[in-house]
């Protein structure tokens, strides 16, 4: 059962580097709408420190969204999909494989890429910190819930728009949560309670999402 | 070992076939015949437990195959219409993940095997984007190699986009399996003669 979470998460690893333009471009959109906001505010270092968590948030979240149309289309498009469905071990697990490979791919980078945005907003080192820690705990949940958005909408025509219709209202819980993290840590209260619930949103999804998605990709070949 | 029982589909407001009935032991060999739309790859998705039958069941050793999912998927090879082949993979790496997922020998030599049996060991680093129709139904077909021991081959027209040579070495390869034990449906317009195996038909549509 490890063995073929291994080979999900290499196959989708090794795709994923064959086609480096298609990851880049979320990467991508993440970096120019953060670092728009600052151009386009003015060097008004207060405002820019208070709306910072918030933008980066917002950015990653939308980046996030855009690379969704990524995790099941091709797959479902060539026939790969249908052949996981009929795999030797429980499709829970090969999900569980794509979703971790597709956060490697397009959830860490947003990430690793936060501190060197927050640099624009002059964000103070505490709040960078508390900033990075709810992205790497929010991503993964933005990563599982949308998952099952793209898994219900497989298939169907002008599927993006709907994916987000799906998925943003479950996004929200933990913008506030991430954002209000950070928030805290700027106002100098703890940010712990913001994070451990994150956490907690965090092992809830990724309790549920995988046999939500499991449930959906059969639906979706019936 | 297979049983097909009053199993029926319906496609949106049509019925494409009701009522049918097939059990098929070791060692047989079912084709499925009938005109485009006939609902040919719609029986093989039932009898594959990917769609839900509208009526009846399809049944392996007795039980229900819906009811046994992954147990089931091992003991099964399905090649559909899509070639479930990766463009940006290479063709070895392609077998190599179809051979993982499926229960077959997946070492670096059954793969070379494989690749060789099916004439594209020439090809197998290329990726598969650079390789013709025909060329990437033999790396969908080179798994088959690697599945001597998966008793249960349903194959959705195999004989499609291949050369004469590529298609005698199936039928021998179809025929080498059903005298092992193996049972194999497929679909196909035309009527293949497999050396060495009693080949059913169920025609359907009519």
């Amino acid at each position: 059962m490890l063995e073929i979470l291994r080979i999900m998460i290499r196959r989708d690893l090794l795709l994923a580097m064959r086609r480096r333009a298609e990851v880049a471009n979320a990467l991508l959109f993440f970096v120019i709408v953060a670092s728009l906001f600052p151009l386009g505010i003015g060097p008004e270092s207060n405002l820019l420190r208070l709306i910072a968590p918030g933008i980066i948030w917002v950015a990653a979240l939308l980046a996030s969204l855009l690379a969704l149309g990524r995790m099941f289309a091709p797959d479902h498009a060539d026939g790969t999909l249908e052949q996981m469905l009929l795999a030797r071990e429980p499709l829970v697990v090969i999900v569980v494989g794509k979703i971790v490979a597709h956060w490697l791919v397009s959830g860490l980078p947003l990430v690793l890429l936060a501190p060197v945005l927050a640099i624009q907003f002059d964000l103070a080192a505490d709040s960078l910190l508390i900033l990075v820690v709810s992205l790497l705990l929010g991503t993964p949940s933005l990563i599982l819930i949308g998952a099952v958005g793209a898994a219900l909408t497989l298939g169907v025509r002008g599927s993006s728009l709907l994916t987000a219709l799906l998925v943003l209202p479950l996004y929200v819980p933990v913008l506030i949560l991430g954002t209000s993290a950070a928030d805290a840590a700027a106002g100098g209260v703890t940010a712990l309670a913001h994070l451990l619930l994150l956490a907690a949103f965090l092992v809830f999804a990724a309790v549920f999402a995988p046999l939500a998605v499991a449930m959906a990709l059969r639906i979706a070949f019936e | 070992m297979l049983e097909i029982s009053n199993v029926a589909c319906v496609r949106g407001e049509r019925t494409l076939f009701s009522g049918l009935n097939c059990s098929l032991d070791t060692g047989s060999l079912l084709r499925v015949a009938g005109p485009n739309g006939s609902g040919k790859t719609s029986l093989l998705r039932i009898v594959c437990g990917l769609a839900a039958p509208a009526s009846g069941e399809v049944r392996w050793a007795g039980e229900a195959v819906r009811r046994m999912r992954e147990e089931y998927s091992r003991r099964l090879i399905y090649l559909g219409h899509a070639h479930a082949v990766k463009d940006d993979l290479t063709a070895r790496e392609n077998l190599a993940i179809a051979c993982a997922l499926s229960d077959c020998q997946a070492t670096a030599d059954a793969l070379a095997g494989a690749l060789h049996e099916l004439g594209i060991e020439r090809y197998a680093d290329l990726p598969a984007r650079f390789l013709s129709q025909g060329q990437r139904r033999r790396v969908a077909l080179a798994r088959l190699v690697a599945a001597a021991a998966v008793p249960l081959w349903v194959l959705d027209e195999p004989f499609t986009a291949l050369d004469q040579g590529a298609i005698s070495r199936l039928q021998e390869m179809i025929g080498a399996h059903v005298r092992r034990g193996g049972i194999v449906i497929f679909t196909s317009h035309q009527d293949v003669a497999i050396a060495g195996a009693v080949c059913r038909t169920v025609e359907l549509g009519t």
